[in-house]
């Protein structure tokens, strides 16, 4: 893989200004569709290329898409830039490094969503990153790219940045929607679900910064090139973020179905240290965790073949865990997160991440009882199922799932005779 | 008031939201205000509400659910070191642990000048330059990247110097 479609910038150097990306084929995309085709016919073209959500859900972009109530105008389409799940930073690149693609790929579903207005829903903490998009969104309305009227259609789109103010949960589309109404960020009850009742309860649509990037490219050459790439069912490529206890951690644009094995030690530079490897987080903090066996190396990392594993590819941080760190307090951080970012709305996640985090905290100062490792299990499946959002299944998963394959980590924790504790 | 020195701003955050819409632009009126005052007042909370027509204690609320919003005066520099699960595997938290030190200051306290408070905080989507933290001030926030307790402590250092002078 040489060619990389949404961290374009590593190949083209200049693209975060307006005249390079235009130089270099910007805007042709949106200007064309705008022309000459009708929205149908760009649901149609992303329904067949494949796409699906890099946010972390893996649902395919195109019906996303065409789930919007018909004819009930005005509709929305809002960007989802909330990136905080922990190991991932991909959308960060592509907004400061390759903005004006992102932005382009807005307009472009804002058309085929026939919405005239667009926001993009930045974390608060992107402040530096916001005002640079602010300016770049004034330039397009300069050049004639944003506004009334364009291209002599009678297709106009405005833009419009909006700052979060830390809250994890706003990356889960309906929080986000409540956020950008001005109300705590709480999910809502679905359905109706977004492309029905969403901002202001008009039909909205809510993508993630990588998918939107990725349709200048796939309307620009076609959605068989597209879905050339990567696997039957995966289609594209994916931005892996890397981190943890690797050589190289950062962004690596593959195709969909490129191994972990060759990630992490080809394109990551293996683990420093001359230690072995011997966990794999694969969506960050929102996914079981995995051993690192050969199998799991050898696995693809698409939205198939992760789960056959037992995990999935989630927004695709993959957090590497080397031999000498302690699972327990892999799980115990993973928990903190969680306690601190459960938005408190559901009983079963706000009550349930708070008590494993008081057990994971006598945990880790050795003065758990044996039964208590158990009881984080117990409290963890007595979480799954029962919440309106993900986070709390989430935050159950990695306590289970690390307790059913790394047993033998927690027991070390623990007061007196573990042998006894099953 | 806000009004007085800001009317302008004011007025360009309203107009990205439908006319029906306003309280849409509470959290960039809250920005707003914790940048003119340095913390969300009781009085800066009720400022917003009234420009809203919302409830001083709806607005409240806001303010205790979101993390990057303060109900108390901190330093006028906030430190806020990823301390999250990829950020501690390369080391984020000995780099907290030794800002205390140095500072002969608690998790969460700010130094006797009352300039500068050092926090721990969740993802900031920056794990592959880890350690790392983020800088919140009153113009701002702003990463500071790829860092050691050396580069962290020369930057306090600065910021110290610098809150005293403006």
């Amino acid at each position: 893989m040489t060619e990389h479609v949404v961290l374009r910038h590593r190949d083209v150097a200049g693209l975060d200004h307006l005249e390079t990306y235009l130089e270099n084929g910007g805007y042709r995309a949106f200007k064309s569709i705008v022309k000459k085709k009708s929205p149908q016919q760009v649901i149609d073209l992303v329904k067949k290329s494949g796409l699906r959500g890099r946010g972390g859900a893996g649902f395919p972009t195109g019906v996303k898409w065409s789930f919007l109530t018909p004819d009930v105008f005005p509709r929305y389409v809002v960007a989802n830039a909330d990136e905080s799940e922990p190991g991932t930073f991909k959308d960060r690149e592509i907004m400061e490094r390759n903005p004006f693609q992102f932005l382009e790929g807005v307009a472009i579903c804002a058309y085929a969503a026939q919405a005239n207005v667009a926001y993009i829903y930045c974390r608060g903490e992107f402040w530096d990153l916001t005002r640079e998009l602010d300016l770049k969104i004034e330039q397009l309305k300069q050049r004639g790219l944003l506004g009334k009227k364009l291209f002599g259609s009678d297709y106009s789109l405005e833009m419009y940045t909006h700052l979060g103010a830390g809250a994890y949960i706003c990356g889960e589309e309906t929080a986000m929607l409540e956020s950008l109404e001005g109300k705590l960020g709480q999910p809502r009850l679905r359905p109706p679900f977004p492309a029905a009742e969403g901002l202001y309860a008009k039909p909205t649509v809510v993508n993630n910064v990588e998918t939107l990037a990725n349709l200048p490219p796939i309307i620009d050459r076609g959605a068989k090139w597209y879905s050339g790439i990567g696997t039957e069912k995966s289609t594209g490529t994916k931005v892996f973020s890397v981190s943890g206890n690797v050589e190289r951690p950062g962004n690596y644009e593959l195709p969909l179905g490129t191994t972990f094995r060759e990630l992490i030690f080809k394109h990551a530079g293996g683990i420093p240290n001359g230690l072995a490897i011997k966990a794999i987080l694969p969506a960050g903090a929102s996914a079981p965790i995995l051993r690192a066996t050969e199998e799991v190396l050898d696995t693809g990392m698409d939205y198939e073949s992760v789960p056959l594993v037992g995990s999935s590819l989630g927004s695709a941080s993959i957090i590497v865990i080397d031999e000498t760190v302690d699972i327990a307090w892999v799980e115990s951080k993973i928990t903190d997160f969680f306690e601190h970012e459960s938005c408190g709305k559901c009983t079963p996640c706000r009550d349930g991440t708070y008590w494993m985090k008081h057990i994971f905290d006598r945990v880790m100062d050795d003065a758990a009882a044996p039964h208590e490792i158990d009881l984080l299990h117990t409290v963890g499946i007595g979480i799954q199922g029962k919440c309106l959002c993900a986070l709390g299944d989430f935050a159950a998963l990695a306590v289970t799932s690390a307790v059913e394959r790394f047993r033998p980590e927690f027991d070390l924790h623990v007061v007196g005779d573990s042998s006894k504790a099953a | 008031m806000l009004t007085d020195n800001h009317t302008q701003e004011i007025e360009g955050i309203l107009a990205k939201y439908p006319p029906d819409q306003k309280r849409s632009a509470v959290m960039p009126l809250l920005f707003l205000a914790q940048r003119e005052y340095g913390s969300l007042t009781l009085d800066a909370i009720n400022e917003v509400s009234d420009l809203l027509g919302l409830q001083s204690t709806e607005v409240a609320s806001l303010v205790g659910f979101y993390t990057l919003f303060h109900d108390r005066q901190g330093g006028k520099y906030r430190i806020q070191v990823c301390t999250d699960l990829p950020c501690a595997l390369r080391g984020a938290q000995s780099l907290a642990d030794e800002l205390y030190e140095k500072l002969d200051i608690r998790k969460g306290e700010t130094t006797p000048d009352g300039q500068v408070t050092v926090e721990e905080v969740k993802c900031l989507a920056a794990c592959d330059r880890a350690p790392m933290f983020q800088l919140q001030e009153p113009n701002g926030i702003h990463y500071h990247e790829d860092q050691s307790a050396g580069s962290a402590l020369a930057l306090i250092e600065s910021l110290r110097v610098k809150g005293q002078v403006d």
